[in-house]
């Protein structure tokens, strides 16, 4: 068997019976790579004689001692470049370390490779990407959903064991959904930020992606804990995640929320979403129908908060301390130039969106309105989560598209993020796992638990994929 | 028509930190340049802000000093502007909800308000050349505090002893050292005129670049001027930001109106708000040191002494602590003050004498040991060598003669000695036992008890 | 929310921000912005009059840090990363004021 179409689990298993070494793992992968990133373009930066060196050091204690992790370009690694996919950072090289990826070296992980993504994380397709479009493992005609559409496509394609991304209105679980893999976004507080270059400060989390929910349990307990670098990180002790993972579903209370099951969605998605709320009924779980009444405002809620705090985060790009710099004839045209050029579109727009979102005169209608209405939307949840224990959705209305299909219209594009936007918006945690296929692409079901109840997610989709073997699929390279 | 100014002072405070406002980078002055920096202080991609225990202490300090209101709940603000000093191009601060309002000062005769104060991120530090600027972000991050007046001050004299004031409680709450060349202390000032009794203020006009309390008050009295002037000459005033030129002695203009920054204050999303509970601010508020207003009076009252000693003493805190406890030993505090004023004040850090030691010197005068003449020899040893008076004055054989006895038998030797004096003594000439008196000083070496030898030589004139 | 308050003056906002756009960006943003902020005064539906905006994502307060002062990162790894740099200073063309 070819070591890369191992789970992380198993090659943990392998490693520690020294069957393998870190090493032939790590080659294995690089192999892998080699041979298909051609056409999948998972990867921004390789570097194979540091991920062998790296390999050879390998703890060989730790909940990840030995296994190669590919890491989204978003996040920081001391010695790396972290392009964000956009030229404006071109030339930097971070000098430090991402609470994250101090994480992942304690736990014994390789760093074996950055993965492509939307610009900034701003975007549903990376397409948006200076470095040119990922292409979907299961139809390389189409994108791999954005922004972390190179995590998504890696670990659909084996060309990695696992592989972390970040999501601010649903960017590891869209791509997870379009790739046929798991992705989960933790509660908001529940993983360092420290590292993560800011899209939208009180939305982004990092979460990992992978093969099966087993490991997105190992990876997240890896992953997860208080920060003293980030303020907004929860001091709240880490579970066993794994072995929450066993407890079973029966009664467990599955809320659906009518808003989701809209006119519009690709009928198979609606019918493979269905047909595996039937499975989980079948499991012992029940039924429970919900209401999220403000459900249609997530996307304009979304698109005025993230774009004004990105307007922020993003204003530290400005050729003075590091990345690009387009000299101009004095200081107001050197931003200007450095900026205007290193930018790409869909950058510039959600720049202009959220500065004007909080310009004077119109912060209140805009900016503050928004905040108000992101109150309602959390309230939604709350008020549900009194009659369920979880929501079922699918995890976008639609499979896969092609490239270029919607990336002359940002608003469509927008609206494609309807099913996962609210869950960064309340702070909650949501992963989509595989649930079938339509026309060969994959379909994703999303689980969103309480702030903090990954526990509950993480072990309903684990019962779904003990009786299902969709994330066993793998697409032909 | 007369015109009158209203004037409003902006300070910003250098807090006395260990580390910086948001990030572990200590904070020097006079380091190497980008020496004290970080991830987090030069604004990388992806860093974080974490609050500084110590500086929102210091503030909440700095405002019961300053007798305001102590916000219960508190928050933070992203002002968004462009500027190569800037690492984010954003500075955490506070907008609406600053952690302390209200608040005074108290200057001779008057007193004036403080609007608000509020914590916030230093900038970086940039140098001019010819076709460039370079910046070094040592000072960037270091934790500001920002106290805004009220537009209470009508004279530069007026914002001059403001300015004074507050250092001074700031210095003695150890809250800054408030070193204005050291850029520990800035100030800005808004200023506008007015027709005496108009209630309206006029346009404000904000000074920026003045680096002294007293280019402050020239800056404002050239400012004043130059407005009531305009005004005068029915010119409207518009709002404007204009920099004072200390070598020129004029203010010009920066910035206008159009050009402001809309800053875009928005919640700072990475920061947790700071609720002030009832027992954290008893604990800081224990901390409140005595203010030197408040310790001024205190010596006048406690120790009897004129306000000029109080003013004096209290003006140093190392000197005033070594003054209470020397009076503290003292049946005589006022000598204690003279001495210390005179003696000790100018060349203080070089003295050896303990506060224990110079009480028992006065009380040695007191006692009539040693006259005063010798005393201040005494005194210049201990000064030199920190031995005890006692010790001084055994070693030196300085001991001055009150026997009633001893200082009969000298008497009688210069009466005898100078009989021309005695005979205008006592022809009426008052001013001849004065001679008398230095011939008993002189036998006794200067160790007669200068008082008691004078009464017993006019008894002895005018008896027998 | 301003119904459709005059045109969206592109210009003046991507100067705030520093953005300087081509004309063919210029127009084409223009539009596409002038749909999304005509897409999101759907929010003017909703009664928010007694409605608290979320501040932060998560209820904490006071996450406070000791006054320690923490080794800071070694010059020559920031300058390294300057796009321009000389006398151990980032150097830019003269600020003006």
């Amino acid at each position: 068997m070819s070591l890369h179409t191992l789970t992380v689990c198993q090659l943990r298993v392998k490693i520690h019976r020294g069957e393998v070494s870190a090493r032939e793992a790590t080659q294995s992968l690089l192999d892998r790579i080699a041979t298909v990133d051609g056409k999948v373009k998972a990867y921004n930066w390789l570097n194979a004689a540091d991920a062998l060196a790296q390999a050879d050091a390998a703890k060989k204690d730790g909940a990840l001692a030995g296994i190669p992790i590919a890491i989204k370009d978003v996040i920081n690694v001391d010695g790396q470049p972290c392009t964000c996919a956009s030229k404006i950072l071109k030339g930097y090289v971070s000098p430090y370390d991402a609470t994250v990826i101090r994480k992942l070296r304690e736990a014994g992980a390789i760093l074996v490779g950055r993965t492509n993504m939307d610009e900034f994380a701003m975007g549903s397709s990376t397409e948006n990407s200076s470095w040119g479009t990922t292409r979907n493992p299961w139809d390389l005609e189409r994108i791999p959903g954005g922004s972390s559409g190179g995590s998504a496509a890696a670990v659909a394609a084996d060309e990695a064991f696992a592989a972390l991304g970040s999501d601010t209105g649903g960017s590891i679980r869209q791509p997870a959904a379009l790739c046929g893999c798991v992705g989960l976004k933790p509660t908001y507080g529940r993983v360092s930020r420290y590292g993560l270059v800011a899209f939208a400060s009180s939305l982004d989390q990092i979460g990992p992606f992978t093969k099966d929910v087993r490991d997105a349990a190992l990876l997240l307990g890896v992953i997860a804990g208080h920060d003293p670098m980030d303020s907004t990180s929860v001091p709240r002790p880490v579970p066993d995640y794994v072995a929450a993972l066993e407890r079973g579903v029966k009664g467990l209370r599955i809320g659906l929320p009518k808003e989701y099951f809209i006119p519009g969605m690709d009928r198979e998605v609606e019918a493979a979403v269905r047909a595996a709320i039937g499975k989980l009924e079948s499991l012992g779980a029940e039924v429970v129908e919900i209401s999220l009444p403000h459900t249609d405002y997530a996307v304009a809620v979304y698109y005025l908060v993230a774009t004004a705090e990105a307007s922020a985060n993003l204003a530290r790009f400005d050729g003075v301390r590091y990345g690009a710099r387009v000299k101009g004839e004095d200081v107001i045209d050197t931003y200007g130039k450095t900026r205007g050029s290193g930018f790409g579109p869909e950058v510039k727009r959600r720049i202009i969106l959220g500065t004007y979102a909080l310009s004077a005169g119109y912060y209140d209608a805009y900016y503050l309105r928004a905040q108000k209405v992101r109150t309602l939307i959390r309230q939604d949840f709350e008020k549900a989560f009194a009659k369920c224990d979880v929501i079922v959705t699918p995890t976008t209305p639609e499979v896969a598209f092609k490239v270029g299909e919607k990336s002359d219209d940002p608003l469509k594009m927008y609206l494609s993020d309807i099913f996962t936007i609210s869950v960064n918006l309340a702070g909650i945690c949501g992963v989509s796992i595989p649930c079938g296929f339509a026309r060969k692409l994959p379909i994703g079901l999303q689980i969103i638990g309480k702030v903090f109840d990954e526990e509950t997610i993480l072990r309903l989709a684990c019962a779904y994929e003990q009786v299902t073997d969709w994330h066993k699929q793998r697409p032909k390279l | 028509m007369d015109y009158e100014a209203v004037i409003g002072l902006e300070a910003h405070v250098q807090l006395k930190t260990q580390s910086k406002m948001f990030c572990g980078c200590a904070t020097e002055f006079g380091a190497e340049p980008n020496t004290l920096v970080c991830p987090v202080c030069l604004g990388y991609p992806g860093v974080l802000p974490v609050m500084n225990e110590e500086a929102v202490r210091k503030t909440i300090l700095s405002g019961l000093m300053l007798g305001c209101e102590i916000a219960r709940f508190s928050k933070w603000d992203r002002k968004n502007y462009f500027y190569p000093d800037m690492p984010k191009n954003y500075q955490i601060s506070q907008y609406d909800l600053p952690l302390c309002k209200g608040g005074m000062v108290a200057i001779s005769g008057k007193t004036l308000g403080i609007t608000r104060i509020h914590l916030e991120e230093d900038v970086a530090k940039s140098f001019h050349y010819e076709t460039t600027s370079g910046v070094d972000f040592n000072r960037a991050g270091t934790a500001l505090m920002e106290i805004v007046s009220e537009p209470d001050m009508r004279t530069p004299e007026e914002a001059f002893a403001y300015l004074t004031a507050l250092k001074e409680v700031l210095i003695g709450g150890g809250v800054s050292d408030c070193d204005m060349e050291k850029g520990q202390l800035r100030c800005d000032a808004n200023v506008s005129v007015r027709p005496v009794g108009q209630k309206a203020f006029g346009e404000k006009i904000e000074i920026k670049n003045m680096n002294s309390i007293s280019g402050v008050r020239r800056a404002l009295a050239y400012e004043i001027q130059r407005q009531i002037a305009a005004a005068k000459r029915g010119e409207k005033m518009v709002q404007e930001t204009r920099r004072w030129d200390d070598e020129t002695g004029v203010t010009s203009v920066m910035r206008t109106k159009e050009h402001a920054h809309d800053y875009r204050y928005f919640p700072e999303p990475d920061l947790m708000p700071v609720v002030v509970s009832e027992a954290w601010l008893s604990e800081i508020r224990s901390a409140v040191p005595e203010l030197p207003e408040a310790k001024r009076r205190r010596f006048v009252e406690q120790y009897g002494l004129p306000e000029y000693d109080a003013e004096v003493l209290v003006a140093d805190a190392a000197v005033a602590a070594y003054y209470e406890q020397a009076a503290a030993g003292s049946k005589n505090p006022k000598a204690i003050s003279n001495w210390v004023m005179t003696e000790l004040l100018s060349r203080f850090a070089d003295s050896k004498i303990a506060p224990a030691q110079l009480a028992e010197l006065v009380a040695a005068i007191e006692a009539g040991q040693i006259s005063g003449k010798m005393a201040k020899d005494v005194f210049a040893e201990m000064f030199a060598t920190g031995k005890n008076a006692a010790v001084i004055i055994k070693e030196k054989g300085l001991v001055q003669v009150s026997d009633a006895g001893a200082l009969e038998a000298l008497v009688e030797q210069a009466i005898a000695a100078n009989p021309k004096s005695v005979a205008d003594f006592r022809a009426g000439n008052a001013a001849a036992i004065n001679f008398l008196k230095g011939q008993v000083m002189k036998l006794s070496k200067g160790k007669a008890n200068p008082q008691l030898a004078g009464e017993i030589l006019a008894r002895k004139l005018q008896g027998a | 929310m301003p119904e459709n308050k005059g045109q969206f003056d592109v210009a003046y906002v991507a100067h705030l921000a520093r953005l300087q756009l081509t004309d063919a960006e210029m127009a084409q943003f223009s539009t596409q912005l002038q749909n999304i902020l005509a897409y999101v005064t759907k929010l003017n539906e909703l009664d928010v009059s007694n409605v608290e905006p979320t501040a932060h994502a998560v209820p904490l307060t006071n996450v406070l840090r000791k006054d320690e002062a923490r080794p800071s990162i070694e010059r020559e790894r920031v300058l390294a990363n300057a796009p321009e740099s000389a006398r151990d200073l980032f150097i830019m063309p003269k600020i003006v004021e």
